[in-house]
């Protein structure tokens, strides 16, 4: 397999019906290439959040292929799914980090969980907090940082094993206009360095401004993707 | 399981039984408290036990020796090598005598009796009352006795006792063990969930189910093992208190309990099988829910 191969997200023909009859997803196709900065908008229960679990392997297609990263998730066995998951890197909205540990501890903890040494992580963590613009803050606690550092803090968790791919979900949903503008400055430097970027958002003026390519679903189809920002479809804040 | 990575599970189950403090000192606290009720309700039950055996080793046949039978005490050896004999004391008609007399020190008239018109006899004790009826008539069947009197009835009493009594405590033991267990996996659970969000990170970013599931494992191991040493000083010390108050009681002179020195070894390795089969098992089912996709 190429290495652009193994670095791409493609989805073919997926369908997707929860337990409970409601179907998500209804025949989506979407490739991303590697290095791509992807927007993915559209209204609540469009299907945007059902996207990134399929692609985070928390769920499987009812039909269709979904490869992420070199890795097919329909009928991934349990095995691999954390060898999957380890090729991607994921923001949330409420940030998600342990109150309890540091900023450093917060980001060795993942680097541990994928079988990295000590040693490696004091060489990688102060790399990607200088990345971030947090390289003082590493022995704060999440209580003592802003909304704004908060995320950041989350963005360093993403990129610090080095992900083929980060996917962003609602990364500025707490944030205000001024931060969300520098974060996903930030989240744009990251991909021009090389990684693949699937930002889920709801905010018009963030797509408009940074002229990247966007992909709308609504009722579980892609109902527009074109480059240069948002056009056409709907979008509800 | 690589080297570096033993150290850290073994670190982080014991950082995250102090950072979570509270529900670490409930869940040891209930294991405490759950092997101290059945650390106490078996003690209880071996020492009744082993009192329940005393009393059965008290009870005796008398096998009666032939009127014109010379040299009654050659008969002993005969009789002390019948299975499930524990021993034989040959009494003869003027110490049986002697002893009727003496249970009926008013009576006057008992007094003159001629020793002759009692038979010479053997006090026999067996070691298991359950093969009386067989001991009896393997005793009846020696040449030179003329007949054996067994309370086979009360016998029979005692074994029924002692079935029901071990019955009983077994059942109640096993019921205390599975209601510890259920209460030790749900304070487990509730620790648990207060860590579901460490758990959802380590998954999303790939940790391995294993490598999710061993600091807990050296939790529950380490709380299982904490609360099994605590327990067993506690019983300790209750047990040596009881005994005291058994010991140095008017009323109940006639209980004899078994030392502690006699029942630590078991106790303290039940104790800790049990806490760490409760902790490790308590853990492993509170985190399985969370360990799917």
């Amino acid at each position: 397999m190429l290495e652009s191969e193994s670095a791409l997200i493609e989805l073919k023909d997926v369908e997707m019906e929860y337990d409970n009859g409601t179907k998500a997803i209804r025949g989506i196709s979407l490739r991303i290439d590697p290095g791509e900065f992807v927007f993915l908008v559209g209204p609540s229960g469009s299907g945007k959040s059902t996207i990134i679990k399929l692609l985070t392997g928390e769920v499987e297609p009812n039909a269709g292929r979904v490869r992420v990263n070199g890795f097919s998730t329909r009928n991934i066995s349990e095995r691999q799914i954390p060898l999957m998951r380890r090729t991607l890197g994921v923001i949330f909205q409420d940030f998600r980090l342990i109150e309890k540990k540091t900023v450093y501890d917060n980001l060795a903890f993942v680097m541990r969980a994928v079988g990295a040494s000590a040693k490696e992580s004091r060489k990688r963590i102060p790399y990607v907090l200088e990345l971030v613009g947090l390289e003082k803050k590493a022995y704060s606690y999440p209580d003592e940082l802003s909304g704004g550092e908060q995320q950041r803090v989350a963005i360093a968790r993403a990129l610090v094993n080095n992900p083929a791919t980060i996917i962003a979900d609602e990364p500025t949903g707490n944030l205000d206009p001024e931060r969300s503008l520098e974060l996903m400055d930030l989240l744009v430097k990251i991909n021009k360095l090389g990684t693949t970027m699937v930002v889920v958002t709801h905010e018009k003026d963030l797509v408009d401004h940074f002229g990247k390519r966007v992909v709308t679903i609504d009722s579980g189809r892609v109902v527009n993707d074109s480059v240069g920002g948002y056009v056409g479809g709907r979008i509800h804040v | 399981m690589s080297k570096h990575n033993f150290g850290y599970f073994i670190h982080e189950g014991v950082s995250n039984m102090f950072s979570h403090g509270f529900m670490s000192f409930a869940a040891i606290g209930i294991t405490v408290a759950c092997l101290l009720i059945m650390g106490t309700f078996t003690l209880v039950a071996v020492n009744a036990n082993g009192l329940l055996k005393d009393l059965e080793r008290e009870n005796e046949m008398l096998a009666f020796v032939e009127e014109d039978f010379a040299e009654p005490k050659n008969l002993q050896s005969k009789l002390a090598a019948i299975p499930n004999v524990a021993s034989v004391t040959f009494i003869s008609r003027q110490q049986a005598m002697e002893r009727f007399v003496e249970q009926y020190p008013d009576e006057e008239m008992f007094r003159d009796l001629d020793p002759n018109i009692l038979r010479d006899r053997f006090s026999i004790k067996v070691a298991d009352l359950e093969r009386i009826s067989q001991t009896k008539a393997a005793v009846d069947a020696v040449d030179g006795i003329a007949y054996v009197n067994a309370s086979e009835e009360i016998a029979g009493g005692f074994i029924t006792l002692r079935n029901v009594a071990t019955v009983v405590c077994v059942a109640l033991i096993a019921i205390l063990f599975l209601v510890s267990v259920f209460i030790i996996s749900n304070t487990i659970r509730l620790t648990t969930f207060d860590r579901r969000e460490e758990i959802a990170i380590m998954r999303m970013v790939g940790a391995t189910n294993g490598f999710i599931r061993w600091p807990f494992v050296y939790e529950g191991f380490l709380m299982g093992f904490l609360g099994a040493s605590v327990a067993f000083l506690m019983e300790w010390g209750l047990y040596e208190a009881v005994a005291q108050g058994v010991s140095t009681s008017d009323a109940m002179q006639l209980i004899e309990v078994i030392p502690f020195k006699e029942l630590w070894g078991p106790v303290a390795g039940s104790f800790a099988g049990a806490g760490i089969f409760i902790g490790v098992g308590g853990s492993l089912s509170a985190i399985r829910k969370y360990l799917q996709v």
